[in-house]
């Protein structure tokens, strides 16, 4: 009697194992219906922009709601260039502060510097936004630029990037704001992979004789280098989207400025200005939205191109 | 007859450490002296004196937890990378203590090299692995580089298996063969002492009974330490041998009275068998 009540029918399975099955994949399935959504919403709600501008969109530096003429250029052009300008700033620092937390630090020091790293992270961007416009514009509009101005403005070749009047907002310090708030995200995640490497593999390079920079530079970066690539996409992924904190401090000016410390946009600070002045319906609101598309298309392409330097990597 | 090196003369010497009363084997290239190590609170070796013999292989056994790795892990100054790990006595090479504060670890890793338990090629090509260490400590031509890539090569008995494929991955090569050329790289960069830590504990007979050859070959020019669970790699290899427990080192003699006539009870029964 035991053994009829201890075999079920193999081919029948509890309903609890369908039901979670269904709910997983319901999940998963989720993600890709959300994606598509957003794509396909913000595609038609800028397809009136598209159809009216046609490529013209891309190419225009214009943004004239009394005209009714917007072109995408200059945000486009701010987004991409306060994102570059603030990983060459973020990369060099946060991968000094991963390299000291793992190699470096007294070992008292590493939880509580590692978790300091954790809680900047955690900082929302309206407070770097209000910090930034507060404290950092007039620093840089009083100290820093200035100087630069100064001393690099009259260089050949690269002086036109230092010149202009120091008003502390624009391009340059968005930048830096963007660097500061993508550090910690940078770091966390260098910090994490560096710490992956098999002591093994280090310990057999160390036998050989190496610093701890050789190890570093031969050993670890090689060994973690699709991981780093990985978290420094997940930094400009950030910066490319950041939203309030760029606002308050990049001047908000649809120009393209030559000089770094000129104002400037980007896609998200404008749609957040302009949006509650586009009415329904309006060519400005279909614009903003097609701006939107645009900024994800950009992620997309920041992501596929992540994506093959990482399989490049491997391969090697 | 005083300078006979047939080890079946040589007398054990009763109620001291010190094997040099052993005529088969050499001036010590690395003398231990009082040697205490710490990990954190924890004493993992308790007092230990040991001569490494020039040119010879001194084996290390014991069950373990022993501290026969953590030996070897002094020798080379790995523990430094560690906090928490320290190690009080001397360890005497050329009359300067090793041990000491303010030695240059990169150029006492040059000098005293290291194979690991697991072979661990780097991600690079079999050349690179060879020229990387190489590379840390000397500036060389390349014509000069590509003879001490063979010389290293060779001696590790690897070359007539790779010297047509030296530009591809080291990834590619069997376990035995990443194991010697691990062997190749430490050799490569010249060093005085070469330490093994169960260097063919990962391997198969065949590939074992290579590197032990091999071993047996690079004594005539390195001075050996060699770290081993396995008996009769100790007894086949090691001119001498140094039985560990529990932190303490209970015996070393050379290697034929060692398994002929150990005078520990310990030691006797650790090599036959009954623990261990």
């Amino acid at each position: 009697m035991t053994q009829t009540v201890a075999a079920p029918a193999p081919s029948r399975r509890p309903i609890g194992d369908l039901a979670f099955e269904i709910l997983a994949t319901a999940a998963g399935v989720l993600v890709l219906a959300l994606l598509g959504a957003i794509i396909v919403s913000l595609f038609i709600g800028g397809l009136p922009a598209f159809r009216q501008f046609g490529v013209g969109f891309l190419t225009s530096a214009d943004w004239d709601p009394v005209q009714q003429v917007f072109g995408a250029v200059v945000p486009i052009y701010g987004t991409i260039i306060t994102s570059i300008l603030a990983l060459l700033m973020a990369v060099p620092v946060a991968f000094g502060i991963a390299f000291w937390l793992t190699e470096l630090a007294p070992t008292w020091l590493r939880r509580p510097v590692g978790t300091a790293v954790e809680l900047l992270a955690a900082v929302p961007s309206i407070i770097y936004g209000m910090w930034g416009f507060f404290i950092i514009v007039p620093f840089m509009g009083d100290y820093i630029q200035p100087v630069l101005i100064d001393w690099l403005g009259d260089l050949p070749l690269i002086g036109f990037l230092f010149q202009g009047p120091p008003f502390g907002t624009g391009i340059f310090t968005a930048a830096l704001i963007l660097a500061v708030m993508v550090i910690p995200f940078i770091a966390a995640t260098m910090r994490d992979v560096f710490q992956t490497v098999p002591p093994v593999f280090k310990e057999s390079a160390y036998g050989l004789g190496c610093t701890t920079w050789e190890v570093m530079r031969s050993i670890v970066i090689p060994y973690t280098s699709t991981s780093v690539v990985g978290g420094i996409m997940l930094g400009l992924g950030r910066a490319l989207g950041e939203t309030m904190a760029v606002t308050f401090v990049i001047g908000n000016t649809n120009r393209i400025s030559t000089s770094l410390f000129g104002p400037g946009n980007t896609i998200a600070s404008l749609v957040a200005l302009e949006f509650p002045e586009s009415p329904a319906g309006s060519l400005k609101l279909a614009s903003l939205l097609a701006l939107g598309f645009l900024l994800f298309v950009i992620s997309f392409i920041v992501l596929a191109i992540s994506r093959l330097l990482l399989r490049k990597g491997k391969v090697a | 007859m005083s300078n006979s090196i047939t080890e079946a003369d040589a007398k054990p010497n009763i109620g001291t450490v010190s094997t040099r009363s052993t005529e088969a084997l050499n001036e010590p290239r690395i003398a231990i002296r009082n040697l205490d190590f710490y990990y954190g609170a924890n004493r993992a070796l308790k007092a230990i004196n040991l001569d490494f013999p020039a040119g010879q292989v001194t084996g290390m056994i014991g069950p373990s937890g022993c501290g026969k790795s953590t030996l070897l892990r002094v020798l080379n100054r790995m523990y430094d990378l560690y906090p928490g790990q320290r190690a009080t006595g001397e360890v005497l090479m050329d009359g300067e203590n090793i041990i000491a504060p303010g030695i240059d670890l990169n150029q006492l890793r040059s000098r005293i090299g290291m194979v690991f338990q697991k072979p661990t090629p780097f991600p690079m090509s079999i050349y690179e692995n060879i020229t990387f260490g190489v590379k840390l400590h000397e500036r060389l031509s390349k014509a000069d580089m590509d003879e001490r890539v063979e010389w290293s090569l060779t001696r590790a008995a690897l070359w007539a298996e790779v010297k047509d494929r030296l530009h591809s991955s080291a990834m590619g090569l069997s376990g035995g063969q990443q194991q010697r050329l691990c062997i190749a790289r430490t050799i490569a960069v010249r060093p005085e002492v070469i330490l093994f830590d169960e260097p063919t504990s990962a391997l198969d007979p065949i590939s074992t009974l290579k590197i032990e050859e091999l071993i047996d070959e690079l004594k005539r020019e390195f001075t050996i330490a060699i770290v081993t669970h396995n008996m009769q790699q100790a007894a086949r290899c090691a001119d001498q041998v140094a039985f560990f427990y529990l932190g303490e080192m209970v015996e070393v003699a050379a290697a034929a009275d060692m398994f002929t006539a150990p005078k520990q009870k310990r030691t006797q029964e650790y090599i036959t068998g009954r623990f261990g």
